[in-house]
């Protein structure tokens, strides 16, 4: 077994464990701080498959802005461990574990169909390694991609211009 | 041994080199930062404790765990227990990407005075920082306790307002030196001492310096802890080590900030108008690691001297500040900066 399968099984298991422990815990700021794990190891599969930008991004947005704001929302509401719940699973509860387990085996069924091509092995240097570097990035998206990225823009000036309107009208 | 095994070996003996020397630094920070307080206030300071008071230190640590261990009735026990470690965590990480120095020759092997020099060193930094605020934020909300509440929001507000405004003198910065590897942007600052980013980069380094003292609530911008309106902010309900664990997270964080601001604008290891050997030897490593850290402890001098010198903001006057003045000159000193570049011909006027 070499170190990249050691690595890879190591972060698979604690990305599973605390993804389980996000769903199940009651108190969401615990939810949320796994949430914040899983985010670390999903970030740690980025950098194993050699695209080390969309690693950095993955933790400077999603664990270092998002969840932030998500812990703030919940701390400024103060919300506390619910109250014992009363009786068995809810109608929705019974439905999402359904679809849940149903994905789950359909996702099983078609990676048991193919097995994919597994962790890349790539020597340092080789051309393909080079995607997780920025500069290829910015060439491929300043290119191939240029369009998606400009939309991809737009939207974003959209988002903040509805914020600042939101924030403008509160205060009037 | 196989080639794999020596580099992790390699790699080990340099981190916990680092590591020892860093905290032995961040350790004795604490007892500068009271030296020159009093220096600043007219008095001596803590000199009771061996010569010049060197043992207050050792002295501080026994202190520390000796105290009674107190955990609030209500607090949610587990997150109170571990939000110190977050804070501690978030500032040690920072340290891997930092090149401490050149490359040293010990017993016939090159080494790396840098734990990882990684394509998306700058990058790595910025979502590094942004993790600190959890062990604050978590840390104040897990007392129980309103003022602490207070605290760890105000925390988590600054942080992220003030990460913006460093990120784009970051992206200024980047613009020029054409990689996010901190080893190239020291390489790119050898040579003549107007190679140095501070002299091409004003701008950016005055946002860059305002935001990291924000970032790391120092004095103007310690509003977190703010004693006189707050009890003691994030940290009211916190004693014993736990407390000594915050304290210390904020100096490593500090030194780490100061090490930042040497390598990013003032050349890091790197000596102005010598150029770097191209054979590694066992004295220039020394040398360097010993450059890297007298600019950098010039830094943290500058973040005790401005803490016992200004006053602290008013929390309307951070958010001003941040939003309203930070991140408009950071856009504009992207555009001239882009500007510039375009002008003289592409990335990398070094």
């Amino acid at each position: 077994m070499d170190a990249q399968t050691i690595v890879f099984a190591i972060l698979a298991l604690v990305s599973l464990f605390s993804g389980i422990m996000v769903v199940t815990r009651k108190n969401p700021v615990y939810s949320i701080l796994f949430l914040v794990l899983t985010f670390f190891c999903y970030a740690g599969f980025y950098v194993l498959l050699g695209a080390t930008f969309l690693a950095a991004i993955q933790i400077m947005v999603y664990a270092g802005a998002i969840m932030v704001l998500f812990l703030f929302v919940v701390m400024m509401l103060n919300l506390r461990e619910p109250e014992k719940m009363e009786g068995g699973a809810s109608f929705f509860q019974t439905l999402g574990f359904i679809v849940a387990g149903g994905f789950a085996l359909v996702l099983m069924a078609f990676f048991a169909g193919n097995p994919g091509p597994g962790v890349p092995t790539y020597p340092p240097g080789a051309a393909a390694y080079a995607m997780g570097d920025t500069k290829e990035l910015g060439m491929v998206l300043f290119t191939d991609y240029v369009f998606p990225f400009e939309i991809a823009g737009i939207l974003l000036l959209a988002a903040v211009i509805g914020a600042v309107a939101l924030a403008k009208r509160n205060r009037a | 041994m196989s080639e794999i095994g020596i580099i992790i070996l390699e790699k080990s003996i340099v981190a916990v080199f680092i590591f020892v020397v860093l905290l032995a630094i961040v350790a004795y920070a604490t007892l500068g930062e009271r030296k020159i307080a009093g220096f600043f206030q007219d008095r001596h300071g803590p000199n009771r404790a061996g010569y010049w008071g060197l043992l207050q230190v050792v002295a501080d640590g026994v202190k520390f765990f000796m105290k009674e261990e107190f955990i609030p009735d209500r607090a949610n026990k587990w997150l109170f227990i571990i939000a110190p470690t977050f804070t501690f965590m978030a500032a040690g990480f920072l340290m891997a990407v930092i090149p401490f120095g050149d490359r040293i020759m010990i017993g016939g092997h090159e080494v790396l005075l840098q734990i990882a020099d990684i394509n998306i060193g700058l990058l790595y930094i910025l979502a590094i920082s942004s993790l600190g605020v959890y062990g604050i934020f978590t840390g104040g909300w897990a007392s129980n306790n309103k003022y602490s509440l207070m605290g760890g929001l105000r925390s988590a507000s600054q942080t992220i307002s003030y990460e913006i405004a460093m990120g784009l003198a970051i992206i200024a910065l980047v613009l020029d030196h054409g990689t996010f590897s901190l080893r190239e942007i020291v390489l790119n600052q050898t040579g003549a001492i107007w190679n140095w980013s501070v002299f091409t980069h004003p701008v950016g380094f005055i946002i860059f310096l305002v935001a990291i003292f924000a970032e790391s609530a120092r004095v103007p911008f310690d509003l977190p802890e703010a004693e006189n309106e707050l009890v003691g902010g994030f940290h009211t309900e916190y004693s014993s080590m736990k407390f000594g664990l915050f304290m210390f997270g904020e100096y490593v964080h500090m030194t780490i900030a100061s090490g930042l601001l040497a390598t990013l604008y003032f050349g890091g290891w790197s000596i102005p108008f010598v150029a770097v050997p191209v054979e590694a030897s066992l004295w220039w490593g020394l040398l360097t690691f010993a450059v890297f850290w007298a600019k950098t402890l010039l830094f943290m001098f500058l973040f005790m001297w401005v803490r016992w010198t200004l006053p602290r903001f008013r929390y309307d006057q951070l958010m001003n500040l941040g939003w309203k003045r930070l991140i408009p000159l950071g856009l504009i000193n992207i555009v001239v900066m882009a500007l510039i570049l375009l002008w003289t011909g592409g990335a990398g006027m070094n």
